[in-house]
């Protein structure tokens, strides 16, 4: 911050100035109102920002380091942290890139079970940022109806693999278990219960005029800049461009639902809104036509080598202790090669570039995070705008700092 | 995944002779690879964007690999490319000496490879040419070395209980 000076009473002048002089705000690193470690040092003209410098990195982790030193079966908790609000689909696109990998196909099943958890996880991603846009704005109510629904969620999870917040779901191969009757009625009971609880929080704030006047045109990005930016997911979308990776490049049986992708016009805060509401009912639908249409079948696909066998046949059974045996220790054999996987995740195209050398380990392993990516467009997306403006477009970007630093 | 409107042939066809090509080929999950000279990769996108059939518009992913052994050609920077309108998705890859770790930077192209490039120059010191704002990113600007780079053991060097060789390998 070279361009800074003092006066002789010690405060901060700036040298370049708008209307006499500018100030100098740090937003964060720890904010309320940002969420997360996010730090921006703003520059503003009053409560006009005329520039901002984002810092990231707070929580780095390493993950692609640590990613080199662990087996295949092992990289699966590290994904969990990266977008912890949808964590599923994040263990979900890794099992498929290791099985894109190893050439394995899964029966159809495995693909509904999937479909129906990361769909499940892309609404609690999205019920999270539409009610934090709403928290911002200064409506807190529909916030705490939408946080009673996700934990309905988290209690979806938790049958499912008894977790709820990193969640580190699923096998490589499929499922460690099928879904129980429990988890289905408790599934039918939000399919049935959600939709009425859902539509009374968008009445909230859909047509608030309050809340309209608050968003609309908040943090606007054009369709060009958005795709130079590499933007994808719902942002691309509320921008206007209608790429999403479940209809581009269909995975896990992705061809088999009938849905719609949403699309925004002007990719400001309320189309970013919008377009999330819209594919939180999307989900809705594939996950009842997943219900409604589960293949009968194994919920794991028949490879030995790579699929770890239930613990209580480790016991008992001779094949089941020689296969976990030599998965856990790492002593199966793996093809050697280059595999890009790409799935949709909840902030958009979430990808593994996965490069196996035939070792135990993956020789390199980079995630593309939506966040990273679209974050960088953050200081031109506020710049001339708000303070207040400032903290709705970070909110409604979805910015998640564990994808961010990864 | 579904297949693209443009077939390798029709591609290895179109792009075949490009001065900035080196080789090309399709991988066993259907990927098209393309090597090229590390220092024409904008003219190499900049065509490749201006592709008639096929417009190469969206950078999607840019990272970098280690190979140590491979001898003047130990690091290698990785682009993943993607028409939206045809569905093509490209792997565009260029080589580069350790001890001359210099690319030209994406940034005028595409805005988004602005940070991408942060973070592969923070990871493995690779200098990316005419980059506005080249600096770490996501770790501290104090670091003296590059982690992701092979030659830094992830952990403690003296511990063998994840060694390969006590692997049969």
């Amino acid at each position: 911050m070279s361009d800074l000076i003092f006066n002789e009473k010690g405060q901060l002048r700036s040298v370049d100035t708008v209307d006499g002089e500018l100030a100098t705000l740090n937003l964060g690193p720890t904010h309320p109102a940002t969420h997360g470690i996010f730090q921006n040092v703003l520059k503003v003209d009053g409560e006009r920002i005329v520039s901002a410098e984002p810092t990231i990195g707070y929580i780095h982790r390493a993950f692609e380091k640590l990613a080199e030193r662990r087996p295949y079966h092992q990289v699966t908790p590290i994904t969990d942290r990266l977008n912890y609000c949808s964590a599923p689909i994040n263990n979900m696109g890794w099992h498929m890139t290791v099985e894109k990998l190893i050439g394995a196909e899964m029966p159809k099943r495995v693909d509904y079970m999937r479909v129906i958890v990361m769909e499940l996880a892309r609404i609690a991603d999205h019920l999270v940022c539409n009610s934090v846009i709403g928290v911002d704005t200064g409506a807190l109510t529909g916030f705490t109806y939408m946080f009673q629904e996700r934990e309905r969620i988290y209690d979806l999870y938790e049958e499912i693999c008894g977790a709820r917040l990193t969640t580190n779901v699923g096998r490589i191969g499929g499922f460690d278990r099928d879904f129980s009757p429990e988890f289905i009625a408790k599934l039918r009971d939000f399919l049935m219960t959600f939709p009425a609880r859902f539509e009374e929080f968008n009445s909230l704030l859909e047509r608030n005029r309050i809340f309209m006047d608050r968003v609309i045109g908040a943090g606007p990005i054009t369709v060009e800049r958005a795709l130079s930016y590499s933007f994808a997911g719902p942002n691309l979308r509320a921008a206007g461009l209608d790429y999403d990776v479940r209809v581009m490049n269909p995975y896990c049986s992705y061809q088999d639902f009938d849905f719609d992708v949403p699309v925004g016009k002007d990719g400001d805060t309320y189309d970013r809104f919008q377009v999330r509401q819209e594919e939180i009912r999307q989900s809705l639908r594939i996950i009842e036509q997943a219900l409604e249409n589960m293949p009968t079948g194994s919920y794991h696909a028949d490879i030995p080598s790579f699929y770890i066998p239930p613990k209580q046949e480790v016991y008992s059974s001779m094949e089941a202790l020689i296969y976990h045996f030599k998965i856990i220790m790492g002593e199966t054999p793996v093809p050697s090669g280059e595999v890009y996987h790409a799935v949709e995740g909840a902030n958009g195209e979430l990808g593994y570039y996965l490069i196996s050398d035939g070792g135990r380990t993956p020789y390199r392993l980079h995630f593309r995070r939506p966040c990273f990516i679209y974050y960088q467009a953050y200081p031109e997306m506020i710049q001339g705008s708000l303070l207040s403006d400032a903290i709705l477009t970070m909110s409604s970007m979805n910015v998640i700092a564990g994808e961010l630093d990864a | 995944m579904n297949p693209s409107a443009i077939s390798f042939e029709d591609f290895s066809q179109d792009w075949g002779s490009a001065p900035w090509l080196i080789d090309m080929h399709v991988d066993a999950y259907g990927m098209i690879n393309m090597n090229i000279d590390a220092t024409q990769v904008i003219q190499a996108v900049e065509d490749l964007r201006a592709y008639e059939k096929a417009p190469i518009q969206f950078l999607t992913d840019l990272c970098a690999v280690h190979y140590p052994e491979r001898s003047g050609k130990e690091l290698e920077v990785v682009y993943h490319l993607h028409c939206l309108t045809q569905n093509l998705r490209l792997r565009v890859k260029a080589a580069l000496p350790e001890s001359q770790a210099r690319i030209p930077s994406l940034c005028s192209v595409f805005a988004g490879a602005n940070w991408m490039e942060r973070e592969t120059f923070d990871f493995y010191g690779i200098q990316f040419e005419g980059h506005p704002d080249l600096r770490r990113i996501l770790n501290m600007d104090e670091m003296d070395y590059h982690p992701l780079l092979k030659q830094y053991a992830l952990e403690d060097e003296t511990r063998d209980d994840k060694d390969d060789r006590f692997f049969g390998r």
